[in-house]
């Protein structure tokens, strides 16, 4: 390891990026230390086991992560907004789409739903916190390491640049050599531990703390999607796993499983990837989906329309999310018969799909229609994720698809989902549960241009695309000739692109200007909303959550206690201990060591990588022998507590 | 819904400025009859796509706009929560397009993997395709002879391409002609294409290869039967022979000008049955991959330019005859 592959040098936007970390750290550090805030730090966020702490963490992560992402895919544009620029080179364009496309996916869209998740699901149930609170500790800090490490690449060793997906034998040592593909493998594996304990950890929490009465068939939907979620995390995330450890050994210890030499299979490692990535499409787009059901309800102030049939709907995509794997290479050659079977369920997919988008038009269909910004962003949803949908089936049928296949319509299409859907989803989310984490709203009016601006910038982006892909025009191409005739398209796809990136930071503005202006809510009550999280008397709930643990008679039971004109009121005769977990600092130390280890794993320092394990290993055995069972809030805290905040 | 409105009218003018120029897109403009019937199943599903987008729309402009909240709001009922009858509509219209999209797709699918109807009496001509990093290396092995970067072949007559690759998963395409398939170390993919109309088309790799792929293309020259066997004989009578040394240097990556060579190399390998031919080759000429960012790695791009640029500067009139 010589240092000029130690440090990324040479290119002027790294020299920046450079310059700008150096500058926020040195800020962070200054601010923390002049306003006495490190012991706060400490105490409040690094060691906390509170769900909803864990999610407003993982959201900021998110929206950090969507910064980066975001800025990636504006260079990409820029690179591609004429013919044969010279913005980028092609080793640069290379490593900025595979970091685009992995931070997007892994360190913006799942840690966005995660963290939504986090904050509402214990609420939506009536708990007091999740199953196992230390562990989503672990799940947080593992993620956010591992998002690090792989941010760090860009000026420490170059990033990865075989594409988010890595197709072996590109991605293998004699064609992707150095630092840059074991960033990939080490940070989406220390991350991906992150997934898969969350996965568990809401399972049983979703499964065995519902508040009494809660059946299955009482929960609301966006519970009921998080759990469905939860079980596809649980079979998928172990394949991932694997996979990425099969190619971490082909790299660094010289086994032949993906490789040219050895009788490797490369196919194999495209078969494992995408028998997580498939579903893992699902993991990111079923929340989404919850929380449209949630907010589409909320403000047509109507009941979810056929309830049972979303939820059947929802357990049909997520097995059918196992059985399509295949449609992402049909040109494989894997022979008619099994084109023909992985065709046919993949479009099965859109039937449930299309049920879904009925049963939210119809839960509109005879109510009062709020247009709130959240709703705004659910109804654009519907319009736009339709489009994704129709060329989703158009790219199912694999004979067409031997056309659209590595072409622009491929990208179009995959945008017009996860944009229309998880993005929109994010946002819708974030406004409408915003006054439950800082116990105020976002202004409706800034919200209003943020939804105007984003979905005509990204339809501005991403509509020219598919005619851009009917053209001929492959992805991943780091420029093209003036002769393709694919110049004028893609100036326009470009001026999208940049609209969302002004739509990005009018959001930003309007988290600061409703920071410093927005009315706060005095109930918690901030949207008139139907489920338990809005039933907590103050606008963010203590960090017990419920005083009084809820007793559930039937779906909406808030809504419907509202409409009886029977609210229960919290008399302090109803006040019992409450039994809390205790905060710990072993989950980011474990989450530190880890960096130590996968930093080390990256560069190939075996010492590095062995005393990062061993910490690791270190704090795992400290937890093993430490007897700490939370404690009691007492009753006279909590009567303070619950007066305090009315 | 007012504000609705101006998005809508957007999107429409978009669509329609768009779709005007659907005639010159080259997967819709198609010179073979593969690519025909991929552009028939294409635009066969167009038609049900654009029936559901307009159903889609029109339902939610209707009810958005009429279940807005207002004054004097009408039909508000808080508690219909589903209907059997509607449900099933819509469980059973969405399965019944699925089986009549179905059915087209596994009959082209089916009909894709063999040689066209209309030609499926003549024999096919056989063509290798061999891509390596990131250059095109193309096998006649009934003319005994091979090309580099550039494909003739005649018209109104199946070819049957053999795909392989030396190194990275590619994706062999001609879009005119119809769509990909993917060529692979170690594996052997077969595709049938075939082209009506002479002319040039282009060709490329459509899988990301890594620093090259943008230029990983090639050109393709659909001619009469006589040109073709004109062209195939002289190339055999005066193109050089391919030597095992020139062909290992193909191996290295990189990007090389058009060649022709009246002789294969099928003797020495075939790169379906073995895998690591090219990471052999290039050890033998003591070949590294340099790690990207490293000074090394810097300079070895810098000499691959200025040896392209004069390259382009000595090929410049001579360029291959199309």
């Amino acid at each position: 390891m010589k240092w000029d592959e130690f440090f990324v040098t040479g290119d002027p936007l790294i020299y920046g990026a450079d310059v700008s970390i150096l500058l926020t750290m040195v800020g962070i550090l200054f601010y923390l230390t002049k306003y006495n805030k490190w012991k706060w730090l400490w105490d409040e966020w690094l060691t906390t086991v509170d769900h909803k702490k864990l999610g407003i963490m993982y959201i900021v992560s998110a929206v950090l992560m969507l910064f980066r992402g975001g800025v990636d895919a504006l260079l990409m544009r820029t690179q591609l907004a004429v013919p044969d620029a010279k913005f980028l080179d092609s080793q640069h364009y290379n490593e900025i789409f595979t970091t685009h496309g992995t931070i997007m996916i892994i360190f913006m869209a799942m840690p966005f739903l995660i963290g939504l998740i986090n904050v509402v699901v214990p609420l939506q149930i009536g708990a007091r916190d999740v199953a196992y609170p230390y562990l989503n500790a672990v799940s947080f800090w593992t993620f956010f390491i591992g998002a690090m490490l792989f941010n760090i690449s860009f000026v420490i060793g170059g990033s990865p640049a075989a594409g988010w997906t890595s197709y072996m034998p590109l991605a293998s040592n004699e064609l992707s050599p150095g630092p840059g593909q074991n960033y990939y493998l080490l940070g989406l594996q220390i991350a991906g531990i992150g997934t898969l304990l969350t996965g568990i950890n809401f399972l049983v929490t979703i499964l065995k703390m519902r508040a009494p009465g809660m059946t299955l068939f009482r929960m609301p939907m966006f519970t009921w999607s998080s759990l469905v979620t939860m079980v596809i995390i649980i079979f998928a995330f172990p394949i991932l796993t694997v996979a990425l450890a099969l190619m971490t050994f082909d790299r660094l210890f010289g086994s032949h499983f993906f490789t040219l030499q050895g009788e490797g299979m490369d196919m194999l490692w495209a078969n494992l990837f995408w028998l997580w990535g498939h579903p893992e499409v699902y993991i990111v787009i079923l929340p989404a989906f919850g929380m449209f059901s949630e907010i589409i309800s909320t403000f047509s102030r109507k009941t979810l329309f056929g309830y049972k049939a979303m939820i059947w709907s929802m357990l049909l995509i997520a097995g059918y999310s196992f059985l399509v794997w295949v449609h992402h290479f049909f040109t494989m050659g894997s022979g008619a018969a099994v084109n023909s079977v992985f065709s046919i369920t993949t479009m099965a997919i859109g039937i449930p799909t299309g049920v879904k988008i009925f049963n939210w038009l119809f839960t509109m269909y005879r109510g009062k229609i709020q247009f709130t910004t959240p709703m705004l962003w659910s109804i654009g949803f519907i319009v736009n994720f339709v489009i994704g949908g129709v060329t989703g089936v158009m790219l199912a049928m694999a004979a067409a698809d031997y056309q659209y296949h590595n072409t622009y319509f491929l990208v179009s299409h995959f945008h017009y989902v996860l944009i229309a859907g998880t993005v929109f989803a994010c946002f819708a989310g974030l406004i409408y549960w915003y006054p439950k984490m800082f116990g105020y709203k976002l202004n409706e009016r800034i919200g209003k241009w943020v939804f105007w601006i984003f979905t005509i910038g990204f339809n501005v982006c991403f509509m020219p695309q598919y005619f851009l892909g009917l053209d001929g025009m492959p992805r991943r191409v780091y420029t093209y000739s003036e002769e393709s005739g694919w110049g004028p398209l893609n100036m326009v796809s470009t001026i999208g692109g940049f609209m969302m990136g002004i739509a990005f930071l009018v959001l930003v503005y309007n988290m600061y200007y409703s920071f410093r202006y927005a009315k706060r809510e005095t109930t918690g009550d901030a949207w008139d909303g139907r489920t338990l999280e809005w039933s907590t008397p103050s606008a963010m709930p203590p960090f017990y959550n419920f005083a009084k643990i809820p007793e559930v008679t039937g779906l909406d039971h808030f809504w419907r206690q509202k409409q009886a004109g029977k609210v229960e009121k919290l008399t302090a005769k109803d006040i019992k201990p409450i039994h809390m977990p205790s905060n710990s600092g072993v989950p980011f130390i474990m989450a530190s060591f880890f960096f130590v280890a996968g930093f080390g794993m990256v560069f190939d320092w075996m010492w590095m990588a062995i005393i990062g394990l061993i910490g690791v290993f270190g704090t795992l055995f400290y937890r093993s022998f430490e007897y700490d069972d939370g404690y009691y809030v007492s009753v006279e805290e909590v009567i303070e507590t619950e007066k305090i905040s009315k | 819904m007012r504000r609705l409105k101006p998005f809508l009218t957007f999107g429409l003018l978009m669509a329609v400025f768009m779709l005007s120029g659907c005639s010159d897109m080259v997967i819709l403009d198609p010179k073979g009859p593969v690519g025909e019937q991929q552009k028939d199943l294409i635009m066969y599903s167009i038609g049900f796509m654009t029936f559901i987008l307009i159903v889609v729309y029109a339902l939610t402009t209707f009810i958005v706009y009429k279940y807005r909240d207002r004054k004097n709001h009408k039909g508000y009922d808080p508690d219909n929560e589903g209907s059997h009858l509607l449900e099933t509509i819509w469980w059973i219209i969405p399965i019944i397009i699925t089986i009549a999209l179905s059915v087209p797709t596994v009959k082209t699918i089916y009909s894709l993997e063999g040689p066209p109807e209309g030609t499926k009496d003549q024999k096919p001509l056989v063509i290798h395709a061999t891509s390596v990093d990131w250059k095109w290396v193309f096998t006649y092995p009934e003319q005994d002879i091979e090309t580099v970067n550039y494909l003739h072949i005649p018209e109104d007559r199946p070819v049957l391409f053999k795909l392989t690759s030396a190194d990275s998963m590619a994706s062999f395409w001609i879009p005119q002609l119809g769509g990909q398939k993917y060529a692979m170390a170690g594996m052997e993919t077969e595709l049938y294409l075939q082209a009506d109309e002479q002319g040039t088309y282009e060709g490329r790799n459509s899988n990301f290869t890594g620093e090259g792929f943008t230029d990983h293309t090639f050109d393709v020259m659909a001619m009469s039967d006589d040109e073709f066997e004109k062209w195939a004989s002289d190339a055999k009578a005066d193109a050089p022979k391919l030597t095992k040394e020139q062909y290992d240097k193909l191996m290295l990556p990189g990007h090389v000008k058009e060649m022709t060579f009246s002789s294969t190399h099928m003797g020495w390998v075939d790169h379906a049955d073995e895998a690591d031919y090219a990471l052999n080759a290039r050890e033998r000429l003591g070949y590294e991959p340099k790690v990207p960012h490293s000074k090394a790695a810097k300079e070895e791009k810098k000499k691959r330019e200025e040896e392209m640029k004069q390259e382009e500067s000595e090929s410049h009139g001579d360029s291959h005859a199309h």
